[in-house]
């Protein structure tokens, strides 16, 4: 965070392309050296409607969209009013003075003939983004070079399209060039730096699974999860994986499992909505002793609610899913780089505890790029705890549901030994048959909650951020880690001593050393996209001990920084 | 070594009542995988919940009994995963075209190369004889206390309307024909439905063996022409004093879901094949 950030927003509707020159803009900001935050603001339509892309550029790491703007690029005349208001002074308001029609004066306005000059110099008018992603880079001094090395990459798989959409690039770059000293904001410019790539936090969760050797994906579309399918689908045929777009989630869910136990890895999207259609096979799933990994990606509302928008509100939900009781872990990535990992290591905990593991995400992280280091997968290794040749020969008898102190039963595929392989959904005896037996029916219940042990140690303690001499303290978990954390750089430099405890584990929860911190604290409050604040009910429940204050937005939208600064100086300090 | 019927027994108690059809139906099964030499560990049958669905219990092969109505998403995967592994899916007629209904329509739909085996008795024997999908109207439950006025599905008339590879009714009071139907589904490049009608002798006291024996007859020894799918039809949609049962279509030239998978169409099965972290490296540099 760095008070010279820059803050770009796209606006339009559906359909206009805010996306395209928010990502190509964001990546010739990245290529430049720059750290760059973008969140996306989509209504749940096709066509019209009132969308944004906005774009956060800083020379320091950024994890969080910031007001005010300094840049709007207004794609009609609806998006100059609605945002005219969050712009700086000094700032800049890019329009198509010829079509859309703005009345009063503004000497932040630049109008341009975006469409004229796309035609004219490009040869046709839906270059118009690539005129004004020129005029922006203009106004903050870029040369024109970053930007045409990059569109030549961007649009090489449609060679018809690069000439032209460069040529209306330099159209809109040097029409704004005469008039870009109306913009005296904030100019980062390009630097020295490693590469970095520049991806969504759903991107993430896909290369990971890719990593992880996933082989097998079904799922049912639904917002915001449906990117990850999309990913994977792009990908399928280089990979040697199946994307198989399932009847509903029930299915979807059920092949997972299936592909699980015939021996590749395999996984799941979806929404709440669609993960209410899940919850029975979930617990199929953890009976079975099915290795799975699940990702919800969290959105507001019961039913339908809101599609398109950010909350963070079926922990519980997850944590609780399904009848009866039965080991599960939940993860909740804050970050691109997490999503990547813990998707990594989703799928090695299922495999090597034989247990369905939940991913959560939602839609302020499946949606927003993050700039982050490449990631490095040279460590990784990929261990599917199955039998060896070697420990199936010193076998007496095979036996899927062995009773064993660690509650890990050896696991073999169907076909690969001499032997048959059962899998369950009845209480079962060792063999996985169907049992009613009362002592039969315990051990296994016991067995199978035997592997909590392990699981336990397996999770990573909650971050601790921020002042670690503060003796209040901020909790969350998940994708609010970007503004928490922002929040708490801000309020450190107003003095104030708080630190912060971030969860991206949180199941089993790890109940002794977050004891500790909180025992540590004079105060604490919590941070949560949702309305009951589910992670203070965790540690209520887990430790008895309740936060005293509640930092908690459920609109659908996305904290920011200075929303929590605000909230906490109010709930905390009082 | 010759395979016997030896080889697929086990000594797990079963919970089906006695002269129940589902005995001949899982005799007809263990002497169909014998004949087509089929070993035990090298076939999965896949299950959903019921009376029939517990029969991989009672046949030592590998099996995966899971979800009521959810059978038919598991056996797909389990194909996509390892396409090497013979899957046959059994179940009840609530179970397969009640619960399972969508999932019906679907796995005909993407033809993947598994059998499946419904035992059609018409009724929900587990939870205490109520109306199942393919129940005929009138019939009297606890439930449909003023006789089931719903129209009955018909499985093979829909299967034959998706123009699937195999589409055949068994009868549960003839092994040899049954165990016959069986081989040439589970040899089928396809999806292939044996729908079997198996009387359920603890709840429906109309269709008894006897109540079929005096109806059904084989469609195969009348001169009808499989391939022929107006015809097809026509015949499932018989039913009165004479009802008919074997192979009322067959579709060759239907491309399976493996033939038509990029992924899948060539190579060994995804189970098999080894993981590439240059193709991953790779992939993560798009991104910078």
């Amino acid at each position: 965070m760095m008070n010279g950030d820059l803050n770009i927003m796209v606006a339009g509707e559906a359909g206009q392309g805010m996306q395209t020159i928010g990502v190509i803009l964001g990546k010739v900001f990245v290529r430049g050296g720059c750290d760059v935050f973008a969140s996306q603001d989509n209504m749940s339509r096709i066509r019209g409607g009132h969308n944004f892309f906005q774009i956060r550029v800083s020379h320091e790491l950024v994890r969080t969209s910031s007001m005010p703007l300094h840049i709007l690029i207004a794609l009609n005349g609806e998006s100059v009013q609605l945002h005219r208001q969050e712009v700086v002074l000094n700032g800049v308001i890019l329009f198509d003075s010829e079509k859309s029609h703005v009345s009063e004066e503004d000497n932040r306005y630049l109008g341009m003939p975006l469409e004229r000059l796309a035609l004219e110099q490009g040869g046709n008018k839906i270059f118009s983004n690539s005129v004004a992603i020129g005029a922006t880079l203009a106004i903050l001094g870029w040369d024109f070079k970053n930007l045409e090395n990059y569109l030549s990459e961007y649009f090489s798989i449609k060679a018809d399209m690069v000439e032209g959409n460069i040529k209306a690039a330099r159209a809109g770059f040097e029409d704004a060039l005469i008039r870009s000293n109306r913009y005296s904001g904030p100019k980062p410019l390009p630097q020295e730096s490693r590469a970095k790539m520049f991806l969504t936090g759903h991107e993430a969760v896909a290369l990971g699974a890719l990593t992880a050797g996933c082989q097998f994906m079904s799922a049912y579309p639904m917002s915001p999860s449906t990117s990850i399918m999309m990913f994977l689908a792009g990908n399928a045929d280089e990979f040697d994986m199946v994307v198989e777009q399932a009847e509903d989630e029930i299915a979807a869910i059920n092949m997972a499992i299936g592909a699980s136990y015939a021996g590749i890895r395999s996984m799941t999207a979806t929404s709440g909505g669609g993960f209410s259609l899940m919850v029975e096979a979930f617990g199929l799933a953890a009976i079975s002793e099915t290795p799975l990994v699940v990702i919800d990606a969290q959105r507001p509302g019961p039913a339908t609610g809101l599609p398109t928008r950010t909350e963070q509100a079926d922990l519980l939900f997850v944590l609780h899913a399904s009848q009866d009781e039965f080991p599960r872990v939940i993860f909740a990535p804050g970050t691109a780089r997490e999503a990547f990992y813990q998707t990594i290591k989703a799928f090695e905990i299922a495999d090597k505890y034989q247990v369905p593991v939940v991913v959560l995400t939602d839609q302020c992280l499946a949606d927003s790029y993050f700039t982050e280091d490449r990631f490095n997968i040279s460590g990784i290794q990929i261990n599917r705890y199955l039998l060896s040749e070697g420990e199936v020969n010193s076998l007496k008898k095979y036996k899927r549901y062995q009773i064993t102190e660690s509650g890990i039963s050896p696991r073999a595929i169907p076909g690969a030994f001499g032997f048959e392989v059962a899998a369950d959904s009845h209480e079962h005896d060792e063999d996985g048959h169907i049992t009613e037996d009362a002592y039969i029916r315990k051990e296994m219940v016991e067995k199978r909650f035997r592997k909590m042990k392990g699981l336990t140690k397996e999770i990573s303690l909650p971050k601790q951020i921020g002042n670690q001499e503060g003796d209040l303290l901020l909790v969350g978990w998940g994708s609010t880690y970007g503004a928490m954390a922002e929040a708490i750089e801000i309020l450190n430099s107003d003095g104030i001593a708080v630190k912060g405890m971030y969860f991206n584990e949180l199941w089993p929860f790890p109940a002794k050393q977050v004891s500790e911190v909180l025992n540590e604290a004079n105060k604490w409050a919590v941070v949560e996209n949702n309305y009951t604040a589910q992670l203070a009910r965790l540690s209520q429940m887990e430790l008895q001990k309740k936060p005293d204050g509640h930092i908690l937005k459920y609109t659908g939208r996305p904290f920011m920084p200075e929303e929590i600064v605000d909230a906490f100086r109010r709930e905390v300090l009082g | 070594m010759t395979i016997t019927i030896k080889d697929f027994e086990n000594d797990v108690p079963m919970a089906w009542c006695p002269g129940c059809g589902n005995f001949s139906i899982l005799n007809a099964l263990k002497q169909a995988l014998v004949e087509l030499e089929l070993k035990s560990h090298e076939i999965v049958l896949v299950s959903g919940i019921g009376q029939a669905a517990k029969l991989p219990h009672y046949l030592k092969c590998n099996f995966f009994n899971g979800l009521h109505g959810r059978s038919l998403p598991v056996a797909t995967a389990i194909r996509i995963a390892n396409s090497d592994l013979p899957v046959i899916v059994i179940g009840g007629d609530g179970d397969t075209y009640g619960e399972g209904g969508n999932h019906f329509m679907h796995a005909l739909r993407r033809n993947i190369n598994f059998t499946l085996i419904t035992h059609n008795n018409q009724v929900f024997g587990l939870t205490q004889g109520q109306a199942s999908p393919t129940t005929e109207r009138g019939f009297v439950t606890r439930v449909q206390t003023h006789g089931v006025f719903l129209n009955p599905l018909n499985p093979v008339t829909v299967a034959i309307a998706f123009e699937s590879p195999f589409v055949a009714r068994g009868f549960a009071g003839d092994i040899i024909h049954l165990t016959g139907l069986i081989k040439e589904a589970i040899t089928t490049k396809g999806f292939a439905l044996v729908d079997v009608f198996q009387p359920c002798v603890s709840y429906d006291r109309i269709h008894t063996f006897q109540w079929y024996k005096d109806r059904v007859y084989n469609l195969n020894d009348d001169g009808h022409d499989t391939q022929d799918l107006m015809a097809a039809i026509i015949k499932s949609k018989e039913w009165g004093n004479r009802i008919p049962t074997g192979i009322f279509y067959k579709n060759s030239e239907s491309l399976t879901f493996e033939q038509q998978s990029l992924v899948l169409k060539d190579g060994p099965p995804l189970v098999k094949r080894k993981h590439d972290p240059t193709k991953v490296e790779k992939l993560i540099d798009s991104f910078l």
